[in-house]
């Protein structure tokens, strides 16, 4: 592609570059404006627009199934949310005292849920549960979120603890503090920004989970997604509309949240 | 800064190794368990009846993937499976692809906005990669139907007569795939872009190179690794997607998860499911060691700055 110069001396803009972006901000964003426009519709027809109205959140909000899967969803998210962090925490500063073949071996198991499809960790986890004869449900989802929510919960942990002044830990000892009262009175304080932001997006990563907890939801394991899918795949209502938007408005509002921590004082 | 440090002698407060042991152990019981028991039950046989497998090795299950038998017991061919990795992969190259069309302009601009901009226009990407896949998939479940937004403006502007069928189409799903990931590929591209020096495009611009020829000889080889990263961070994704073709693609463009879950649906072949899913694993890894040779060292480095600008 030529491009004739001469239009503007900076090279801050590549032509169509800047068009080109908003269409794409358009295109990640429209998508979603739909989604939260029509779960307003009185319609039926989640597309045929008929008047504003707020039924459907009533409709949602009131139904006993849903608010069984939302009681599901957040304790599922909420135990493994603590679990991950758990393990996070001290993986972040085991890490940084492991011998380099172990760390390669330990980053690799973080890692590998999110290089790994899905699909494949949703049906290994089922097969093994089922070997083992552990019953599936939200028990059993939540073992499994708290395997893939690590390394969310690594991630800012990680990137706070490299910011930690060395010197601070020689100057505790020096004066006669032992390596408990340092990881309680130092460690711990220092790391809370990116332990509260790494468990917020923990958070939202088991809550919008539809696969794992999809293949291992069982009788009673119904989370919020799962439950949203059944009715996407059996009648489409804006229902679905105004479910999606209270967990859309959750999911910004607790990233938001977290990037806010994450980068304060940094 | 990254502090780069061997292991050496503990220091007093640091903490110590054995920190990270409670998380290798639950790491090791739920991630590679899981995975070695697919290994295991891709070589055994399906159970008569319910769930699970029967332990009776075989190797039945990858002669399925190319054979199929008749009522009789007569094997023939079958590509119906190959067809399905076939299109699973050409769908995951498309996607990559137009996700790297539209993500090295926006990578670019954002990187050459001020400072203070950035952080926020990296935010606005990031903000759908935090929100449900399933309602993002849904959303163009919306969007593309019959009497949706897109076709009710065509309809209406009288541009066409009847609605053009997107939903159910390959199509479909690959929108759905380009959307599902297109963050990925975004957030590596501007991580390379955002340290690469656009002084020395300018000084190349000053010396009379055109645009055209300033992108691409000086500042996509800058971006290199950021390209590179984004495709291994879109295209395996893709691969495995259940989503995108359940539900925009209506059954007819089936990829290979939809065909694992069915295995552990309805069909009820555990070993064949586990079979498909030490096939993908198998295209991962290569589709890894492909991008590891033409990156060499470097994009390793920029997926891993990637997931760290993302959060």
């Amino acid at each position: 592609m030529r491009t004739p110069r001469g239009t503007g001396t900076s090279l801050k803009n590549f032509p169509l570059f800047g068009p080109i972006a908003a269409v794409v901000f358009a295109f990640l964003y429209i998508p979603l404006v739909f989604v939260v426009g029509y779960s307003f519709n009185s319609n039926r027809v989640v597309t045929v627009w008929k008047g504003f109205s707020l039924e459907w959140y009533a409709d949602v909000l009131t139904n006993d199934d849903i608010q069984r899967a939302v009681m599901n969803s957040l304790r599922v998210a909420s135990i493994s949310t603590v679990l991950s962090v758990l393990f996070a925490t001290g993986l972040a500063i085991g890490l940084l005292r492991m011998a380099r073949a172990g760390r390669t071996f330990a980053w690799s198991l973080i890692m590998a849920p999110l290089v790994i499809p899905e699909i494949v960790f949703a049906i290994g986890t089922l097969a093994l549960f089922v070997q083992i004869r552990f019953p599936l449900g939200v028990d059993a989802i939540t073992l499994a979120h708290t395997a893939f929510c690590i390394p969310f919960a690594l991630l800012p942990i990680r990137a706070r603890l490299r910011t930690v002044d060395l010197s601070i830990y020689e100057a505790a000892a020096d004066l006669g503090a032992n390596e408990w009262t340092i990881f309680r009175r130092i460690t711990l304080p220092l790391l809370a920004p990116g332990i509260v932001a790494g468990a917020l997006l923990a958070f939202i990563i088991s809550l919008d989970d539809f696969i794992v907890s999809y293949f291992l939801a069982g009788a009673g394991g119904t989370t919020l997604p799962v439950y949203i899918f059944g009715m996407i795949r059996n009648a489409i209502t804006p229902g679905v509309n105004a479910l999606s938007t209270l967990l859309l408005l959750v999911s910004v509002v607790i990233v938001t949240i977290s990037y806010i921590i994450a980068r304060r004082k940094r | 800064m990254a502090r780069r440090r061997t292991a050496s002698a503990p220091r007093a407060g640091q903490g110590s190794w054995w920190a990270g042991l409670p998380g290798i152990a639950y790491l090791i019981a739920l991630v590679l368990a899981p995975l070695v028991i697919i290994v295991i039950f891709s070589f055994l046989s399906r159970a008569k009846l319910g769930v699970g497998v029967k332990w009776e090795f075989t190797i039945q299950p990858y002669v399925e993937l190319f054979y199929s038998e008749s009522l009789s017991g007569e094997r023939s061919f079958d590509p119906t499976y190959l067809q399905i990795f076939f299109n699973s992969v050409l769908y995951s190259l498309i996607t990559a692809l137009v996700c790297l069309a539209l993500s090295i302009p926006i990578a670019l601009w954002i990187a050459t906005r001020p400072p203070k901009w950035r952080t926020l226009l990296v935010f606005l990407v990031t903000i759908p990669f935090w929100t449900s896949l399933l309602i993002r998939t849904y959303a163009f479940v919306i969007i593309l139907n019959d009497n949706g937004p897109i076709n009710g403006a065509l309809t209406g502007l009288g541009i066409l007569a009847e609605p053009l069928p997107m939903l159910y189409t390959p199509f479909a799903t690959i929108v759905g795939l380009v959307y599902s990931f297109l963050p990925f590929m975004i957030l590596p591209i501007y991580a390379s872009a955002e340290r690469f020096d656009f002084r020395l495009a300018e000084a190349a611009y000053d010396l009379g190179a055109t645009k055209a020829k300033v992108l691409r000889r000086i500042v996509l080889p800058a971006v290199r690794p950021g390209i590179i990263a984004g495709l291994i961070l879109v295209f395996i994704p893709a691969l495995g997607s259940y989503l995108a073709p359940e539900l925009l693609g209506g059954g007819k463009t089936s990829m290979i998860a939809n065909v694992i879950a069915a295995q552990f649906g309805a069909s009820r072949n555990w070993p064949f499911g586990a079979a498909l899913s030490v096939m993908v694993l198998v295209l991962v890894m290569v589709a890894l060691v492909i991008f590891a040779v033409v990156a060499r060292r470097s994009s390793r480095r920029g997926a891993n700055q990637s997931l760290e600008s993302l959060l």
